[in-house]
């Protein structure tokens, strides 16, 4: 949030001129026959995706050399708004003159790239990028059929956010390289989910097969079981792992032992004892609830300096964050 | 041409109603809480704004209308109010309302969930209403409110708030309604509907902006939303805002003034553009005409999406609106286009045109006339409408039957 979100209602102000001519006037709009492909001595491709029932469908004619491969002509006729309307006009210009394998490397941020007025400025506002989404998904379909092999053929990797172009590896390694705890940190990191928002969680305005809150939830999953394996196996080889990188069971396991090398027997020698009640995890801190006993209860320097000793004890053996509090 | 027909989201301040408050800005600008002649001069004409307003709906001398800064606030301050008096100390749980309300009762609701209460969101029937038999189902001895609008923003439905009023009077629930697309557009008596509290805003009916109020019967205590003064009576604090209030009162009066001529000019002139419309092959309203707010229409255009639909008509000088999800910021289709529509599809093509007292018949012919164009040029386009099996083609003009 900041001062130019307060006011709402600019989506149309954040058409590029570019989009709004071609919303005006799309110029490849319209069909192409069997005759027109005659004419051309070219193969009719039809390719139809997405359903009204969506908000968007987009159906493709291409006209293509079987010879060289080469689109020799392409219309387009679209159901869905006006942006839509002008990233299906920008898809089919991109894709005349080309081969059907330079077509599927099409991507809708080419789409979108080819409809700025200015390099840097976009054509469309973020919420509008998914429709332009729909470009790049009729493409695959067309040289599909051309090709006769499956739509997926062309995909090398699964792609999460389809606006951003941002695929499942690449937010896996994000989160795991710069330790992302939160969605909003993925999409300051990649751009995945800054577009249309579909790709976060269920509910959107499309159904997706992976979102955001999800690969976090795994990723952050899978990265706290490389930790516990790491600190298992520097612990069979008995190698020395400092108290941050230890697992909440080793941190207890070692305060325990610390606790009994170094201060319980200054507490029975008086009559009195301690035990752990509980250790929590607090911001930066390792909080050690403990519970005196025998003559420690009730004495006046269980607050002071016996406290004062157990704590600055455990700080100097195993961690300068650590707090006892007793209860 | 310039043609405005979203008046469900905002209409234009009649110039009767500037007239009236303009004397408060620079003349008459004391603080009415202040002691001297300056602050009481504003007295006359706020005592005379609240007599309209109570006039206007009906309300009596021994009930509340507490001015807010709009609908929004109303609706806010009644569903927290009653989270608060009744929910929060465990004597109820419950609350009832609709699922094509406002975000202002829905969003709360939503929150309100969050705190732990149990919300039931009644779904609509065919028609976009919310029958009182459904609602009494529903009620249980938990139930603290039940809120539901009296007519809706999209389709124009106007609910059967009498008879839900029965319904709540017998189970002894309290009910809420949010009037804003009712008040100034259909009658509205608050006693006869029998409700307990009623949310409207001045922006509706040819008032200003950032200036609502919410009735409340009998002065039923309500925890307040906003501390800090005793501005109406200590119901709502913050500094009076006289020239919206005073534009309020006239507006409101002339809204009541003008009930008949909405209910017989402005209905002819939205039937003539429905009718127009619905000759249109593929095309369909909405809800049953003799059960809509006068001057709503909401269309649905097969094979044209709603905002391009809206782009047409706006390049034409024509402002209309759309449920389209395609359309909205947050990209989240309206709930209410599902629920009446005779298929999905509806939740994409549909667009809202509403008039007011201040629409001409040229404006309505010049309407649609370029409504038509759109719809060819964009059909043109259409990748589904042209190829659309025959059999997929509903009878022309036939209303939505979900």
């Amino acid at each position: 949030m900041a001062k130019n979100d307060l006011i709402g209602g600019s989506i149309w102000e954040e058409y590029s001129q570019k989009v709004q001519d071609l919303m005006n006037n799309p110029k490849n709009q319209g069909e192409l026959t069997e005759e027109d492909a005659k004419r051309l001595g070219g193969e009719l491709i039809v390719a139809d995706f997405g359903a009204e029932s969506c908000g968007d469908a987009v159906r493709l004619y291409w006209i293509v050399d079987p010879k060289t491969d080469k689109i020799l002509d392409a219309k387009f006729k679209s159901f869905g708004c006006g942006t839509a309307i002008a990233s299906s006009d920008t898809m089919v210009e991109l894709c005349k003159g080309k081969t059907v394998d330079e077509a599927v490397k099409i991507t809708n941020i080419d789409v979108e790239k080819a409809m700025r007025d200015e390099p840097d400025t976009p054509a469309v506002p973020p919420q509008k990028m998914h429709c332009s989404v729909m470009a790049y998904d009729v493409i695959k379909k067309a040289a599909s059929l051309y090709k006769g092999v499956d739509m997926e053929s062309f995909e090398d990797e699964i792609i999460v956010c389809e606006c951003a172009r941002v695929s499942l590896s690449t937010i896996k390694e994000v989160i795991k390289l710069n330790d992302l705890k939160t969605v909003e940190e993925i999409t300051d990191y990649t751009k995945a989910g800054a577009f249309c928002k579909s790709c976060i969680k269920p509910g959107g305005h499309e159904e997706r097969e992976y979102y955001l809150v999800d690969i976090l939830a795994e990723t952050r999953r899978e990265m706290e079981e490389e930790k516990l394996k790491e600190a298992a196996q520097k612990q069979e080889s008995g190698e020395e792992v400092p108290f941050k990188e230890m697992t909440m069971v080793q941190k207890i396991k070692a305060i325990d032992k610390a606790i009994d090398e170094s201060v319980r027997q200054y507490l029975v020698m008086d009559g009195g004892n301690m035990e752990v009640l509980d250790v929590k995890e607090n911001g930066p801190y390792t909080d050690v609830y403990i519970r005196y006993l025998g003559a420690c209860s009730g004495c006046a320097s269980s607050t002071t300096g016996t406290l004062y000793a157990i704590e600055s004890t455990l700080k100097q053996k195993l961690d300068p964050n650590i707090r006892v509090l007793p209860i | 041409m310039k043609v405005y027909l979203d008046n469900n989201a905002t209409t234009m301040v009649d110039p009767e109603v500037k007239a009236a408050m303009d004397p408060y800005f620079c003349e008459i600008y004391g603080n009415p809480n202040s002691l001297h002649d300056f602050g009481t001069a504003s007295h006359p004409a706020l005592r005379r704004a609240m007599d309209q307003m109570y006039e206007a709906i009906g309300a009596r001398d021994e009930d509340d209308i507490v001015v807010t800064s709009c609908a929004t606030e109303s609706n806010n301050w009644v569903l927290k109010g009653i989270y608060y008096d009744l929910i929060q100390n465990g004597e109820k749980d419950h609350i009832i309302t609709t699922e094509v309300e406002h975000p202002s009762v829905t969003a709360v609701c939503r929150w309100l969930e969050e705190q732990g209460v149990r919300v039931t969101y009644l779904p609509v029937n065919g028609d976009g209403i919310v029958e009182a038999h459904t609602v009494r189902d529903f009620i249980t001895d938990k139930t603290a409110l039940v809120s539901v609008m009296w007519a809706n923003n999209e389709t124009g439905a106007v609910f059967p708030i009498e008879a839900i009023s029965e319904v709540c009077k017998e189970k002894g629930v309290l009910l809420h309604t949010d009037g804003v697309q009712a008040v100034g557009k259909i009658p509205v008596d608050v006693i006869r509907a029998g409700v307990d509290f009623m949310s409207f805003s001045a922006h509706k009916f040819h008032g200003p902006k950032g200036v609502g109020g919410l009735y409340i019967r009998n002065g039923h205590p309500l925890t307040s939303l906003l501390h800090g003064g005793e501005h109406m009576g200590g119901r709502r604090s913050g500094t009076l805002n006289v020239p919206g209030i005073v534009g309020m009162g006239k507006a409101m009066e002339l809204a009541n003034y003008y009930l008949k001529f909405e209910e017989e000019h402005v209905r002819r002139l939205r039937d003539k553009l429905e009718d127009a419309i619905l000759e249109i092959p593929d095309t369909y309203s909405v809800g049953p005409r003799e059960n809509r707010t006068p001057n709503t229409v909401l269309v649905s255009v097969r094979g044209v999406e709603g905002e391009a639909m809206l782009w047409d008509l706006n390049r034409a000088g024509i402002a209309a609106s759309t449920g389209s999800a395609c359309a909205s910021e947050d990209l989240e289709a309206n709930p209410i286009m599902v629920a009446v529509g005779a298929d999905n599809e509806l939740a994409h093509t549909a667009v809202r045109l509403s008039l007011s007292r201040f629409t001409t018949e040229e404006e309505i012919d010049y309407t649609i006339e370029q409504f038509k164009k759109a719809v060819e040029r964009l059909r043109a386009i259409s990748s589904t409408y042209a190829y659309m099996p025959e059999n997929m083609k509903e009878q022309q003009g036939s209303a939505c039957k979900a």
